[in-house]
């Protein structure tokens, strides 16, 4: 056991990958030398050599078909996008190629690839640092997308992605990244498709993802001693494959659903949940599901991203909106605190 | 006019004009028969001037950013050449496309400051007019801003102006797709457009060396059909007297042109980079040796345009200068939270007016 970062264990786990396969390459903007802006690639250059882990031109669009290539011919290539609003470039390659190439060719040539991509906001970050981008790659038949909350999940959905026959949109929630956890390595998490129920409860069914989890287990815990009420929350972990089990189990076990999305809500992810969850869980519900996510706007400046940003006071105050059957009190969860 | 390609080659060495050491060199034949053209002592004294005040307004937003009134600023000291004379060269009815790092050519262009800082402060994303400056939004995501200044540039000429548009991009943003679109479609379009690069040597952490194995940036004009020159970065006047016959060819008519300007960034990328892991520090040492800003002063100093009385004069003037921004950025920008809702559509959405009243309602209880 060891204490480690988020950063960490993504690290060991893009070690531990190039140690056991040879066909595993590293490569993007700054990466080598430098170990990446974030450090997630720190040392791999000097432990794994410059074929193992490289610095490419500076081209989104080259990094991500030259691992189409790459993947043509044999090789499992991880690639890393340096922020999430600079991925749009390769947007083309990983949408018309990357996701649809096992499609194209009945799964004769199929496309192994990890895009890593630091994303979402919460550091103070410039505009163009700080985009939630996973709905344009969830919306994406042929993707997986990924994003851990945890060190350990860090670690082990990493490298199941590196494992994976196909490509992963791997999403690292960058305001994670400091996060600590002990750990032993190598660990190995539930696998892609496994929602994690991250805390038990009987009233109310958070859902949330990557950097949104830690947020929903302060809110859960602010509302069980402020308010009684008993909150469960789920990490869904993985975005595509959507584990509609453990979610619906949940919800029909509370009764009440509300999903806390960092990414704008138009037409996002959240959206996608709340309908999988209306669906299967319409008899159980006592209210509708409802939504926090960030605001409809772009990326705020740094100064302003504290009022994007899905806050445990907004989470609180539409949970409180959750108490359908004695509307319309619903200003009581502010007004007590 | 139709260019033959020895028309379109950048001379063989990188247009120069002071010595290292601030002492006239021959710029040699080529550079001579393209027209390349000492600048006078006033037009140099000019440019001299403004690379002490840009230099004192790049340490003073680097001193702001250990005090935190500044998220994050990338550093051109060492570029200053590059910053200062292209930009002097713009007319009135031109327009200019620069990136996060080219905050001391925007004062140079006599943007506001503190305008010019909002973005690096974190208060709003632009924070100058770009159309009463004719200054597009310093551009972060790479090379991106290379179409835009193709299409302004065609822009400009459709409009009937003579216009010409500068666009500002560095040597990593080279590798990048959109540059090479910006310069095919600058050129298929014959648009006055002047693609600028600054070549630092380094994209965060990698080396020229990485990017391309093309011997000079400039020969990435070539295959596109456009005139393209290299020149050094360092030397003021080289720089002045090459973007100026670039306008000039511009204007006339004649196309874009790509000029690769060899420079050096003495700072780490940005105040969050630690250099230290991908550079050498004599290196660093080396190129603070060619200072554009010492190389001019002594040529201008041997030729009696600059005095000591005008040293002073200009110190005094840049320390003023950083003194006033000091001040000014001490004061506590005015974030409204509700702005965040006025400028994402011409005409509020209901979805949006709904969010904007949620966080009207969260404002009011945190105030009240
Ligand atoms: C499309 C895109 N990819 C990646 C980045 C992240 N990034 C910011 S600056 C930089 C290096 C740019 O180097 P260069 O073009 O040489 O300009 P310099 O910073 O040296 O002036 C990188 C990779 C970005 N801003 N945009």
């Amino acid at each position: 056991m060891s204490t480690m970062t988020f950063a960490q264990a993504l690290n060991h786990a893009l070690r531990d990958a190039l140690t056991e396969d040879e066909d595993v390459l590293v490569f993007g903007e700054d990466v080598g030398q430098l170990g990446g802006v974030f450090r997630i690639t720190d040392g791999l250059t000097a432990d794994f050599g410059e074929d193992r882990c490289f610095d490419t031109p500076l081209a989104e669009a080259g990094i991500a078909g030259f691992a189409v290539g790459l993947a043509m011919q044999g090789f499992r290539p991880v690639i890393e996008m340096q922020f999430d609003a600079f991925g749009y470039p390769a947007f083309e390659q990983v949408v018309s190629h990357i996701a649809k190439m096992r499609n194209r060719t009945q799964s004769l040539l199929t496309m192994p690839i990890v895009i890593r991509m630091p994303y979402a906001g919460g550091i103070g970050g410039v505009e163009h640092h700080c985009d939630s981008s996973e709905g344009y790659y969830a919306h994406t038949p042929g993707l997986h997308v990924v994003t851990p909350a945890t060190p350990a999940d860090a670690y082990s959905l990493l490298r199941e992605a590196i494992s994976s026959p196909d490509p992963v949109v791997f999403m690292e929630p960058k305001a994670l990244y400091w996060s600590k956890a002990e750990l032993e390595l190598p660990t190995r998490t539930e696998p892609f498709g496994t929602a994690a129920v991250r805390r038990e409860g009987t009233d109310v069914t958070l859902v949330a993802y990557g950097p949104q989890v830690p947020n929903a287990l302060k809110a859960a815990e602010v509302a069980e001693s402020e308010e009684g009420w008993s909150v469960e929350v789920v990490d869904l972990r993985t975005i595509t494959p959507f584990d509609d089990e453990t979610v619906a189990a949940s919800v029909r076990k509370t009764g009440r659903c509300l999903v806390v999305s960092e990414a704008q809500g138009f037409g996002g992810v959240g959206g996608e949940v709340a309908a999988r969850v209306g669906e299967r869980c319409f008899h159980s519900l006592a209210a509708p599901v409802l939504r926090v996510s960030g605001l409809d706007i772009p990326y705020p400046p740094p100064k302003l991203e504290h009022t994007h940003l899905p806050s445990v006071d907004r989470i609180l105050d539409t949970m409180a909106r959750l108490q359908w059957d004695d509307q319309p009190d619903t200003a009581h969860l502010a007004a007590s605190r | 006019m139709s260019m033959t390609t020895a028309d379109l080659l950048p001379c063989a060495e990188p247009v120069r004009f002071l010595d290292e050491h601030g002492q006239l060199t021959d710029p040699g034949p080529e550079a001579t028969a393209r027209g390349y053209a000492m600048p006078s002592d006033e037009d140099l004294l000019a440019v001299w001037r403004q690379m002490v005040i840009g230099r004192r307004f790049d340490t003073q937003a680097t001193a702001l950013t250990k005090q935190g009134r500044l998220a994050v600023y990338p550093s051109s000291r060492g570029q200053d050449a590059c910053q200062v004379a292209p930009v002097l060269e713009l007319q009135e009815q031109d327009w200019f496309f620069p990136t996060y790092r080219d905050s001391m050519a925007l004062v140079s262009r006599g943007l506001d400051p503190i305008e010019v800082l909002t973005l690096l402060r974190g208060s709003w994303h632009c924070g100058y007019d770009p159309v009463q400056t004719h200054t597009a939004p310093q551009c972060t995501p790479l090379a991106t801003q290379a179409v835009h200044a193709a299409g302004a540039g065609h822009g400009l000429a459709r409009r009937g102006t003579d216009g010409v548009a500068l666009c500002f991009i560095g040597d990593g943003a080279t590798s990048e797709g959109d540059f090479h679109e910006g310069l095919n479609f600058a050129a298929v379009f014959n648009a006055p457009t002047v693609f600028f690069v600054q070549n630092n040597k380094f994209a965060i952490s990698v080396p020229l060396a990485k990017q391309t194995k093309a011997p000079s940036l400039a020969y990435k004009g070539i295959g596109y059909g456009i005139r393209s020159e290299q020149v050094d970065g360092n030397d003021p006047a080289a720089v002045l007297a090459v973007t100026r016959a670039a306008y000039a060819h511009a204007r006339a008519g004649h196309g874009p042109v790509l000029i690769e300007a060899h420079t050096y960034r003495l700072e780490a990328h940005t105040n969050a980079d630690d250099a230290t892991r991908y550079r050498q520090a004599d290196e660093v040492t080396q190129w603070s040796e060619r200072d554009p800003i010492a190389r001019l002063r002594t040529y201008l100093t041997g030729t009696g345009a600059l005095t000591a009385e005008i040293e002073e004069q200009v110190a005094a003037e840049a320390e003023a200068y950083a003194a006033r921004v000091r001040e000014r950025m001490n004061e506590e920008p005015v974030v409204a939270p509700l702005s965040l809702f006025d400028h994402v559509y011409a005409q509020q959405t209901p979805q949006l007016r709904e969010q904007a009243q949620l966080v009207a309602a969260e404002l009011e209880e945190v105030q009240g």
